[in-house]
């Protein structure tokens, strides 16, 4: 009984100091005063007009959202059938394979966003946008390759070799018997991948150019310079999008892992 | 010609280590064929070079005179139960059953009378509409069982479908495969490690060791007639001694004694010398010394009861022997008995 009296109080406070910074950032968007302050005067929904007025705002959140939209769907496009490949290669090699495709989350987030911008932009002269889609792809990659490759080992193959036998050919097997039975897998790192590009700092610092900026990083600028509640406004939306997708997955997941 | 016939096949995974070497096998239509044998002699591996998910590095396979070593598993036609049953998690029993008929393009009022038709067949017709994770090992091995049946493959093959269900149920089960295996007269390959389970089912069963069949044959004559000594010890025979021969239809012990051994008349070849080989069971121990042809003397070292008798194993002349004896007259360890070998139970290989 003491025992989980302590450990009741310790997850108390763990949930507290990850909640109560969150809660009071959401107090804070509400306040009328020009600079966050807490507890808060009065109550206006201004910051809330002004962040969505403002266009620097809007034009990186919606590039935040392209980029990680874009880089996620190219991650899976090849994070899946890399993990196929990877869950069918000998022991011999699949170890080296395996870290190398997972590489990009050992090294330091600004590394990699210096080694890219040194390719990217300085030798390649690439585009903003495609330099920050490559980047934002690669270290998406390994998440998918982790959390596809995770669901892909409780598969059992002998079910893709009956299809095979019942007359399916390869692709089509994997169509029709692979991919649905890692579904939840792929949701998952769908999710991770896509969270991951949307909050990425290190990699984005280095390959946003000029007027092309994700979210974090004009976030970021902007609090350099003014301490006003609209960035805690911005956060508050980021949050309630961030429940409501969480909320679907839930849901969606729920339901496919009862019909597992 | 046979109807399924495999020439030569060699398969080595590194091109060092053989798994197969020089197979040779020859399944006649609508024959139920085991291959049996301890984990690791390659019959496993000779029933995936027949499914076409192993390439051999030689030989050849041929169905109904057709050569298929090179043809893609999916256009084989083939069935194949698996141990884990391998169902499709995601999909009913009926479109579990259906799947191979739907890649077929069969019209949909067909396709439902031929998966139902299947489904009565196999006794599964009310779980219809269930998904696999709701159904019973037992239920789970029919669908297996009525998906592989529902394409009528040329072939069926399968891998120890009945190793992951309890006692009571593979013997029904395995029955079940019989009856059906012979109402659909599909030709069938069945791998096990059973011993039991393989000679109650099989038309014929090849026994495997290191990648070669060791004998292929009826069980019947593989129970009576081993045809080496690894085949005579998978198949129950314990006692083993050396025998030379010395004149026609005769022979001598290690220890130069005579033997009289029935089946001498069928080895007539100029061979000089076998192992002759016996079952625990066919021995027969007596109390008192009896002097006489085939028969030994020997204490007991270590008795054990086995239910129905007792087995003693006996330090004789020509070594250990081991034998199963009702339980009527009991002889205590250290005591000397006798045992006497029938001729028409001694087998030589």
């Amino acid at each position: 009984m003491r025992k989980s009296v302590g450990l009741t109080l310790i997850a108390v406070v763990v949930f507290l100091f990850l909640t109560v910074p969150l809660i009071i950032i959401t107090a804070t968007a509400f306040g009328e005063a020009s600079t966050i302050r807490f507890p808060i005067q009065g109550f206006t929904l201004k910051w809330f007009t002004a962040t969505f007025a403002s266009r620097s705002f809007m034009s990186s959140l919606g590039l935040s959202f392209a980029l990680a939209s874009y880089a996620t769907l190219l991650a899976l496009l090849v994070g899946i059938p890399a993990s196929y490949a990877l869950s069918k290669t000998t022991f011999r090699t699949n170890p080296r394979l395996r870290a190398f495709f997972l590489s990009p989350t050992f090294v330091p987030g600004i590394v990699v966003g210096y080694a890219l911008f040194q390719f990217l932009v300085i030798q390649w002269r690439m585009p903003v946008f495609a330099g920050l889609l490559l980047g934002h792809f690669l270290v998406s990659l390994p998440y998918v390759i982790r959390v596809v490759g995770a669901s892909l080992e409780q598969f059992d193959f002998s079910i893709e070799e009956v299809a095979w036998s019942l007359g399916c050919n390869k692709p089509k097997a994997f169509l029709k018997v692979v991919l649905p039975n890692i579904g939840s897998g792929i949701v998952a790192a769908f999710m991770l991948s896509f969270i991951n590009s949307f909050n990425n700092i290190p990699v984005s610092m280095f390959l946003t150019g000029p007027g092309v900026s994700t979210l974090p990083t004009t976030l970021m600028n902007y609090i350099e310079y003014s301490y006003d509640p609209s960035v805690s406004a911005i956060s508050v939306v980021l949050m309630g999008v961030t429940v409501v997708l969480m909320v679907i997955v839930e849901r969606t997941l729920g339901i496919g892992s009862l019909a597992k | 010609m046979s109807y399924a016939v495999l020439e030569n096949i060699r398969v080595s995974y590194d091109g060092k280590t053989p798994v197969l070497t020089d197979l040779n096998l020859s399944i006649e239509r609508g024959e139920l064929v085991s291959l049996l044998g301890a984990s690791g002699c390659g019959k496993t591996t000779t029933l995936r070079v027949v499914g076409g998910f192993i390439e051999p590095r030689a030989g050849r396979f041929t169905l109904n005179g057709v050569d298929m070593t090179r043809t893609a598993v999916h256009k084989r036609n083939f069935g194949l139960v698996f141990q884990s049953y391998a169902l499709f998690p995601h999909l009913t029993v009926f479109e579990n059953v259906a799947f191979g008929l739907k890649l077929r393009k069969i019209e949909s009022a067909s396709l439902k009378s031929r998966v139902m038709a299947m489904l009565d067949i196999t006794d599964l017709g009310a779980l219809a509409n269930r998904y696999p994770r709701q159904l019973s090992g037992g239920q789970r091995q029919r669908v297996a069982l009525a998906r592989a049946l529902v394409v009528e493959p040329q072939l069926l093959l399968l891998d120890e479908p009945l190793s992951n269900l309890d006692a009571k149920l593979r013997l029904s089960m395995r029955v079940e495969i019989k009856r059906l295996q012979k109402k659909l007269g599909i030709t069938t390959i069945f791998v096990t490690h059973d011993q039991e389970e393989c000679f109650s089912i099989s038309d014929r069963v090849a026994i495997m060791d290191k990648g070669v069949i060791q004998q292929f044959d009826t069980p019947e004559a593989i129970y009576s007639h081993p045809a080496n000594e690894f085949v005579a010890r998978f198949v129950g025979f314990t006692n083993f001694f050396n025998l030379t021969a010395s004149g026609t239809g005769r022979c001598l012990n290690n220890l130069g004694e005579e033997m009289v051994i029935d089946e001498i008349r069928n080895h007539t070849g100029g061979q000089t010398s076998w192992t002759g080989a016996i079952r625990p069971d066919d021995i027969v121990l007596t109390g008192t010394e009896v002097s006489g042809t085939n028969r030994l003397t020997g204490s007991v070292e270590v008795r054990t009861f086995l239910g129905k008798s007792y087995q003693y194993e006996l330090e004789t002349k020509l070594g250990r022997v081991v034998v199963n004896a009702p339980k009527d007259s009991i002889f205590e360890p250290g005591t000397l008995v006798c045992a006497h070998l029938p001729s028409d139970k001694i087998v030589l290989c």
